[in-house]
């Protein structure tokens, strides 16, 4: 295959995908918007594990602004969605930044523990700040006006769901530029050696907060579309039990991988969907399992396993 | 004012002692193991449960029921070490961060389905109920057993560490395991009994804390952030130094919660979050670091 067939190949996934889910589920658009938002902020946390070699527990705090910004803006300002999701990169962004200048030095266990910190610490001004962000109820009754003016947000997320999966793949195809550009080759090479790229010359520091605030700005975008498509921004959008879930499924898929990321979202949201209904303990459970024999058994995810699987059936074929 | 400064002393230093307990075996783990161990909370849950099965259910004395605790909380670490745990050492420290929180959610959802999910309280002896005067004011009795046993852990901990064999070989083998091994070490099986006396102290301070750390289901994540906040601020792999962070964030969670109960929790963070970005390595330093 040459390279255009690739870079053409991989860009169809995306919306091949969607419309198969869309003819596979008919009824339940709702939740496949959920999956894409999802997938999204995965995506977007994969920039920090998988590209930056950093484990966090403080993801959603991007997101969580991202939603609560976009949500205060459709209430209080205008309900226009696209710039709604600009306020809510922004936002995502923004805390990024701050954050990342306070991050960036740390590392290991050290930067874990300030990601979490820094969550908490917005989590609990939110939670105080009820007369702005209703506090523990969150906010809701958010209407969002029609997309593009003209097309209407229908109550069974059809329109939700399409907007979701374009912006999702508008992403990707950024990000996948991205990491094959210069300065994505930098970031690889940072977490690998930062001691020889920084005697090389190249700054690790500016290189570690221009990617975390890219991630951020990514996460915000997510929040944004949720907030947006569900209507209701909760606490929970901010808490560190978030961010580890997102790990959760980020691992599931492989770290590194922008399609590990997007098979994670997918393949957790859909068990999570089924099981959970079933019985959330269990479920607990079962996720806890799954991590334990992910790391023993399948350390690149389920996308690092399918990729050896293929290649191991590729070498067989051709002897 | 006088009495209000005495009352945060008292209460931070006993809540700071529950909380250097359950956090020491962590540092030890984290600091010297190098094994990033974000289910050390499960042990102390484990030996809150196990106390109020064996004080409830079987009728055993407070004080046996505690050091028998202390002990299912480091038997079952022991066998998750020699399971589970020593084939990450080697591994990136995200795929420790992976295993260990699976972990807590395998606890989270056994210690559900077994316990239930509500508060487990552990029935305290005759001589522990009600409160004790102080002059000043009065305070439940039960706050002295932290006090008694953060101090003997503390003692015990400094001898195990710098007195015994066992403390030269743990301290042999984190500063170099290949020679330690090559000593004739027994390198793994030093680990394994690290990390489980790590976890019985722990399983120690779940029962002692429980009035302070309630023991339920969600214990090992609702307070792992403060665990490993100790661990942090002192410097991991110092155990003085989470003695002091332990007192430290102690203390000042409980003057926020006494004086602006609002922002206590903000306080604790921002805290942490001041020393993190100040001093990465935590307050303290440990020197002899290869």
């Amino acid at each position: 295959m040459t390279n255009t067939q690739r870079t053409l190949g991989a860009a169809a996934v995306i919306p091949i995908v969607a419309v198969a889910l869309v003819v596979i589920f008919p009824n339940q658009q709702a939740f496949l918007a959920q999956i894409a938002i999802t997938a999204l902020l995965v995506l977007s946390l994969d920039l920090v594990v998988g590209f930056a070699g950093l484990a966090t527990l403080g993801h959603a705090a991007m997101y969580g602004a991202g939603a609560y910004a976009a949500a205060l803006y459709s209430l209080h300002v205008w309900a226009e969605p696209l710039t709604g999701l600009v306020v809510g990169i922004l936002a995502g962004g923004l805390v990024a930044l701050v954050s990342a200048l306070m991050l960036m030095r740390a590392h290991g266990l050290t930067f874990l523990m300030m990601t979490v910190a820094i969550t908490q610490i917005i989590y609990e001004i939110v939670n105080k700040s009820r007369a702005v962000t209703g506090g523990d109820d969150g906010l809701y009754g958010i209407m969002m006006q029609p997309l593009f003016g003209r097309f209407e947000f229908d109550f069974y997320g059809r329109l939700a769901f399409w907007y979701a999966a374009v912006v999702l793949w508008l992403v990707f195809l950024l990000l996948r530029h991205i990491a094959a550009s210069p300065f994505g080759l930098t970031a690889r090479a940072v977490r690998d050696d930062g001691g020889r790229v920084s005697s090389l010359g190249g700054g690790i520091f500016a290189h570690r907060v221009a990617l975390y605030t890219l991630s951020g700005g990514i996460a915000g975008l997510a929040g944004a579309l949720s907030a947006q498509t569900v209507q209701v921004v909760g606490l929970n959008t901010l808490s560190v039990t978030y961010s580890a879930e997102i790990l959760v499924m980020l691992v599931m898929g492989g770290t590194g991988r922008l399609w590990g990321a997007l098979l994670g979202a997918l393949v957790f949201m859909m068990i999570h969907h089924y099981a959970a209904e079933v019985d959330p303990v269990r479920w607990m459970l079962f996720i806890g399992a799954m991590l334990v024999m992910i790391v023993l058994f399948l350390p690149k995810g389920l996308f690092g396993g399918l990729e050896a699987a293929v290649n191991r059936l590729r070498e067989g074929a051709r002897t | 004012m006088l009495s209000l400064i005495a009352s945060i002393l008292i209460d931070g230093i006993s809540y700071g002692l529950v909380l250097f307990m359950v956090s020491v075996g962590l540092t030890v783990t984290l600091g010297l193991m190098r094994f990033v161990n974000l289910a050390h909370g499960t042990f102390a849950m484990v030996g809150g449960y196990a106390a109020a099965t064996f004080v409830t259910a079987l009728g055993l004395p407070y004080v046996l029921a505690l050091i028998l605790a202390a002990a299912v909380a480091g038997i079952i670490a022991f066998g998750l070490e020699i399971a589970l745990v020593r084939r990450v050492y080697a591994r990136p420290e995200l795929d420790q961060v992976l295993l260990t929180i699976g972990l807590v959610f395998m606890g989270i959802a056994l210690s559900g389905m077994i316990f239930g999910n509500s508060l487990v309280p552990i029935r305290l002896p005759e001589f522990l109920r009600g409160s004790t005067d102080l002059g000043f004011r009065s305070m439940p009795t039960q706050r002295f057993v932290p006090l008694v046993l953060g101090l003997l852990s503390l003692a015990g901990i400094w001898l195990l560490f710098e007195r015994t064999r066992f403390g030269v070989k743990l301290r042999a083998t984190v500063d170099n395991p290949r020679a330690a091994g090559e000593l004739g070490i027994n390198t793994r099986r030093v680990y394994a009994a690290a990390f489980a006396i790590g976890a019985a102290l722990a399983g120690l301070g779940g029962v002692a804390g429980a009035e302070l750390l309630p023991v339920e289901p969600y214990y090992p994540l609702k307070y792992l952030v403060l665990f490993l906040a100790v661990v942090a601020v002192g410097g991991p792999g110092n155990m003085a130094g989470s003695f002091v962070a332990a007192i430290l964030l102690g203390t000042v969670e409980t003057a926020g919660k006494y004086l602006a109960p609002e922002f206590a929790t903000i306080a604790l963070y921002a805290l942490m979050l001041i020393v993190l970005s100040w001093r990465p390595e935590g307050l303290f330093q440990r020197s002899s670091k290869t």
